[in-house]
């Protein structure tokens, strides 16, 4: 496959392909949009959502194609806590090549909100900072409060 | 660790051999007085966004009996909080008046916070400002929790493996948050009773199972009181709640008076970190097992400890 789109169950291209950028795959039904929104990608980037895809893995799947654009790892790692099955293919003369699993890191800096309302960065203007206290459950434990956002309630700044 | 200039904002960053440094300096306060001058020169700050009575007045007293000079407030009212000043800028500008700052903040990771903000500072060249919590919002006081354990010290001759209950609001009690943590250093065995509304948050809970601290849960003070070493009171916070209806759906709910004693053993002592409502009777207050006075009483050698450390004076 290169950075052609397809639907996982007939392997029918649906999505136009790219001829160099990045292949977000793998994504959990209803959060494309967010992940883009999330990565700064929606301004002046060409960009392709591909939302509820059938998956053999996984059932359903949403995907973000994005051209003229790499992500590097500080994406990948935003990437992991929303969707941490996710994959990102570089695309390059249109030929996949690099291919990468997306991985929660250590810390986890402006980028999540702290699940307790009470908390001092959802009350005044500081910047989140998270400590990965575990990747499977995910687990994130607030820098300041020390509240322990669980990956189900957490939401990432808008 | 060394204590210079060190930020004192949650008990976690502190390890068994702190806690002696800090108890072992207020023993000396407490049984040959105090140095007068070991502060002199000094200025702390004290910045209290919420009611206190023991803390302020405890960390006032002990600032002013080493030596130091205070400056406060005591609610933002007659401040440029009511203005709409951020916490940022009033720790900004208080840090070029003090060499320390006591903190009581009604947000949870306040305390974090300012002492970020002036190592920050630093940066700058201006001198660390270390910031000691009064207690941010529903999280942490480790103040009171130095007390509390240098209660349990003076009291039981131990701290190590006592059995320890804490009752009432475990929820929004911050004191019973920093407790729960410290005493995952000493091998307690821990007994929550609250109702399942208030009870102990399941992050400490997870923090006490990763420790291999025993714990459990009740809902009855009888079912407690008689194996309890240390029986940990503590108010339900009405102003912590979100909705008043809740509130009242459990006041009142937890009540110990001298009648209930006679089940505990003569040496348990009976703590609470005050103020209390009616959860313990009147008639309790003169029981020798009742500490709760003395135990207020401890925060002015522990506070004295702590600033005289924080701020260079002792080694």
């Amino acid at each position: 496959m290169t950075g052609q789109i397809q639907d996982d169950s007939k392997k029918k291209l649906i999505v136009s392909p790219i001829e160099n950028g990045t292949v977000v795959d793998h994504l959990p039904p209803g959060t494309a949009v967010k992940i883009a929104q999330m990565l700064g990608l929606m301004g002046d980037s060409i960009v392709i959502i591909g939302q509820n895809l059938k998956s053999t893995k996984f059932g359903r799947k949403d995907l973000i194609k994005v051209e003229g654009k790499f992500l590097g790892e500080p994406e990948f790692n935003k990437i992991a806590l929303l969707a941490p099955n996710a994959t990102v293919n570089i695309v390059r003369d249109s030929a996949i090549t690099e291919k990468r699993h997306v991985a929660v890191p250590d810390f986890v800096e402006r980028v999540a909100l702290c699940a307790n309302t009470n908390c001092i960065t959802n009350k005044e203007n500081v910047p989140t900072r998270f400590i990965t206290a575990s990747r499977s459950p995910l687990i994130m434990v607030c820098n300041y409060c020390g509240y322990e956002t669980k990956g189900e309630e957490l939401k990432l700044k808008g | 660790m060394n204590f210079t200039n060190r930020d004192v904002v949650s008990i976690k960053d502190f390890s068994k051999q702190d806690l002696e440094k800090v108890f072992s300096i207020a023993g000396g306060f407490a049984k040959n007085g105090y140095d007068r001058k070991l502060l002199k020169g000094k200025r702390v700050g004290l910045l209290f966004y919420e009611p206190s009575t023991r803390t302020r007045m405890s960390f006032d007293t002990a600032a002013q009996t080493i030596g130091a000079d205070t400056i406060w407030f005591a609610g933002p009212e007659g401040t440029s909080v009511m203005k709409g000043e951020t916490l940022k800028d009033t720790i900004e500008t208080v840090a070029n008046y003090v060499d320390a700052i006591i903190l009581r903040h009604p947000f949870d990771g306040s305390a974090r916070w300012a002492a970020e903000i002036t190592t920050r500072r630093t940066r700058r060249g201006a001198p660390k400002v270390p910031i000691i919590s009064g207690g941010d919002g529903k999280n942490e006081h480790p103040t009171q929790t130095m007390l509390d354990l240098y209660s349990m010290l003076i009291t039981q001759g131990r701290i190590e493996s006592l059995n320890v209950a804490l009752i009432g609001d475990l929820k929004y009690g911050r004191t019973v948050h920093s407790l729960s943590y410290a005493l995952s250093m000493y091998n307690a065995r821990l007994s929550f009773v609250a109702p399942d509304m208030l009870q102990i948050p399941s992050h400490i809970t997870s923090f006490l199972d990763r420790c291999g601290i025993k714990h459990s849960e009740h809902s009855r003070i009888e079912d407690v009181i008689a194996d309890a070493d240390i029986v940990y009171m503590t108010r339900i916070q009405k102003e912590r709640f979100p909705d008043e209806n809740e509130y009242n759906k459990v006041k009142g709910l937890y009540r110990i008076s001298k009648s209930m004693l006679s089940a505990a053993k003569p040496t348990m002592r009976l703590m609470h970190p005050l103020p209390r409502v009616d959860e313990i009777t009147l008639d309790a207050d003169d029981d020798p097992r009742a500490y709760y006075f003395q135990q207020a009483g401890n925060g002015v050698p522990i506070r004295a400890a702590l600033l005289a450390l924080v701020m260079g004076a002792c080694e």
